[in-house]
């Protein structure tokens, strides 16, 4: 994450729109608790008390409507794919999405199965894809991190302020 | 009991209804008619000397080269400590049988998952529906001469090249 | 059944609630749903919807080789994987008669009590959490991340073991992490005081449990009911006693069984007594099992084409969530013909609808958790 620049020392400090936005964010990503199958489990320890993810501002939340992050962990069902469009619909904007797993990133070992869709990025866009069966708890937080310095590369002001050709490109 | 003394028992009560017993194998079984399922399994866990309260289990097997579906009952005693398999032949163009629902509740939710994965018609079931797969699903997945669909819902079903010669 | 009793006293027109509870939320235990029709606060149906996680094992099972398939039991319940490693390897084992090594056995058992102890925290933890108590459950997390730690030196997975092979185990367990099993076990025995301070003993708890969702003994042998449920409506029945396997012939232990101290028996209360309580008694298989464990290989010879014989066979271990069966039938070549997993949660489905009558709606969330189901058993 990129330091606030021009720091003085009696608490006064510069430093650009969108840095600052971003970095409130980044900080503060409220995750859905969408665990489907075994990565769920490792998903609770990972918020459990060894590799926390509370320390990185991230707790989770059970309703899509107060979370902009969903860890889609576990395996992906035809039946459930439905569900998870509209729980992703009903997330508000900017949202992410971290595929946790090989099952939601492939469909993993039961890419053999009949009734499992072969990845999560079949229904929803996809940030970033953490493998593993299950991934161990540093992984899903290196995720997260990723997602951090995605958070941070984005900008605003330009979107807001420039013509309609610059926002579209934007 | 032992298991041939089991099927003594039934063959005396039921004659020409059980038949093909087989002792000497894993797990001892016999077959009985489709028709006189209800009173045999009535039997089986009335009576004071056989008293198979529980219905461990209950499932189906696909044979295409015999041209039947087979619906296998596990049946097991906590009085007696002693089990028995037993086996019913069906049709595979129209498998019908009556529900063990009446004898052991738990058959309610073992038929509609047979009905779901393998098409058997269960007579007098109170909520014969589809369990594991959507309302709207195709086919019955279990049986061996089962083409998946292309695309469900939208999504398409088609694997990654390597897998699909995994597929056999 | 539009209008209540109430519309003859007072007159207000009344409707039922069709409510959806999950598939997504977070105190069904995975992906489950129930359509709950309730009047007011008071369900009067709730009928199960399951299969969104029906991830076709059965059938995958014609399709790998027997030794292919082990990863595949592993998700058949990824609380207990241990147990369905080892069920589907007895049952191989059966068909092609392949003896196991003795020191295979103990590693087997000691693994499967372990991951018992594992699993049954997660189930105590979690429905400490749907009744509202957050502490006990991240004490449960903590201590599972030891024994996360300590599966993982004996066979390199946190979650899907994958270790129990046929003809024995994968891996041996070395003499230093005998030690380290049992310094974790001289820690864990106060950690269940701390959970019945915290939450056995708690009035808010034992008032939201005693005397909800009465199972019948009745009940439970006609619904079929296994494990910990069926004990805590008073049947005395596990198959590691009634059904031996493996070698706890040779080994102490305790059933404990649903009183009925508190409240009435068959409820809540004693089935999560009865968790609490089998915590204790693995403890203590597993501090004998490494007192016991003898020297020699791990795992027979097993060729790398397994082809057992024609037939068929029915193996029951005793899982912590009930007696797990697998029916496992071969026709002589490298696939398996047919393979059908019996889990205990599948039966403990069926019996909500009857039980969830009459009662409010947070008791629904008592009744699951109390039960102890999780989806990928009943789904597969």
């Amino acid at each position: 994450m990129k330091p606030l620049i021009n720091s003085l020392p009696e608490t006064v400090f510069t430093t650009k729109v969108d840095d600052l936005l971003n970095w409130g964010r980044a900080s503060s990503q409220w995750y859905m608790l969408f665990g489907l199958a075994c990565c769920a489990i490792e998903l609770m320890q990972t918020g459990g008390p060894r590799a926390d993810l509370d320390r990185f501002g991230a707790v989770p939340r059970a309703t899509p409507r107060q979370s902009d992050l969903m860890i889609v962990a576990g395996t992906l069902t035809y039946k459930m794919a439905k569900r998870t469009k509209l729980l992703y619909d009903q997330m508000p904007d900017p949202k992410y999405v971290i595929s946790m797993g090989s099952c939601s990133n492939c469909g993993g070992l039961f890419q053999l199965a009949y009734s499992v869709c072969k990845g999560v990025d079949k229904i929803v866009p996809v940030d970033v894809y953490v493998p593993g069966c299950p991934p161990r708890p540093e992984a899903l937080t290196e995720g997260l991190l990723r997602i951090q310095d995605k958070m941070m590369r984005e900008r605003w002001l330009v979107r807001s302020n420039g013509s309609m050709e610059e926002a579209a490109e934007a | 009991m032992e298991p041939s003394e089991i099927f003594a028992r039934l063959e005396k009560q039921f004659a020409g209804k059980v038949s093909d017993f087989k002792g000497d194998v894993q797990e001892p079984y016999f077959s009985v008619d489709a028709e006189a399922i209800l009173e045999i399994c009535r039997f089986l866990r009335d009576d004071a000397e056989l008293k198979f309260e529980i219905l461990s289990d209950q499932t189906a097997v696909d044979w295409p080269k015999e041209e039947k579906i087979q619906v296998v009952y596990h049946l097991y005693s906590y009085a007696h400590r002693h089990q028995i398999v037993l086996k019913v032949d069906l049709s595979r163009d129209n498998p019908t049988i009556a529900t063990a629902e009446g004898i052991w509740k738990v058959a309610n939710w073992f038929e509609r998952e047979i009905f779901d994965l393998f098409g058997v018609i269960f007579e007098g079931h109170s909520d014969l529906r589809r369990i594991m797969l959507p309302e709207d699903w195709v086919g019955y997945p279990l049986r061996k001469d089962y083409v998946e669909q292309e695309e469900y819902d939208g999504i398409s079903t088609q694997r990654a090249p390597l897998v699909d010669k995994l597929m056999r | 059944m539009n209008e209540t009793a109430q519309d003859q006293d007072t007159g207000f027109h009344t409707e039922d609630m069709t409510i959806s509870v999950g598939p997504q939320h977070p105190s069904t235990h995975g992906v489950l749903r129930f359509v709950v029709k309730t009047d007011g606060e008071v369900i009067s149906e709730a009928i199960p919807d399951v299969g969104y996680l029906h991830r076709s094992i059965e059938k995958i099972g014609e399709k790998v080789t027997w030794h292919g398939y082990v990863p595949y039991t592993d998700r058949a319940d990824y609380l207990a994987a241990m147990f369905a490693n080892q069920g589907f390897c007895m049952a191989a084992e059966k068909l092609a008669a392949t003896p196991v090594t003795r020191r295979g056995e103990f590693c087997r058992v000691i693994a499967c009590e372990l991951n018992r102890l594992a699993s049954h925290l997660i189930s105590v933890g979690t429905f400490g959490q749907d009744i509202g108590a957050m502490t006990p459950f991240v004490h449960a997390l903590r201590e599972r991340e030891t024994i996360n730690n300590l599966m993982e030196e004996i066979c390199g997975a946190r979650l899907t073991y994958n270790y129990i092979r046929i003809g024995g185990v994968g891996y041996d367990i070395l003499p230093e992490t005998c030690t380290r099993i049992s310094e974790f076990l001289d820690h864990f025995a106060p950690i269940v005081d701390e959970f019945n301070r915290l939450l056995t003993g708690n009035k808010i708890f034992i008032e939201r449990l005693a005397g909800i969702a009465v199972v019948s003994k009745e009940d439970a042998l006609q619904y079929n009911l296994v494990g910990p449920n069926l004990r805590g409506a008073g049947v005395k029945w596990d198959i590691r006693r009634d059904i031996p396997y493996s070698v706890y012939p040779e080994l102490e232990f305790e059933i404990p069984v649903g009183t009925g101290h508190i409240g009435t028996l068959g409820d809540s209360f004693d089935r999560y007594w009865v968790r609490i309580r089998e915590l204790q008694e693995s403890c203590k298989i597993v501090r004998q099992c490494l007192k016991m464990l003898p020297k020699g290989p791990a795992i027979s010879k097993v060729a790398r084409k397994f082809k057992p014989a024609v037939g068929e066979c029915y193996v029951r271990v005793e899982a912590p969530r009930g007696d797990m069966g697998f029916y496992v039938i071969s026709d002589g070549s490298e696939y398996p013909y047919r393979v059908r997993i019996r889990t205990g949660s599948y039966t403990a489905m069926s019996i909500i609808d009857k039980l969830s009558k009459g009662i409010m709606l947070a008791d629904l969330i008592v009744l699951i958790g109390s039960l102890d189901v999780d989806a990928p058993e009943i789904d597969r």
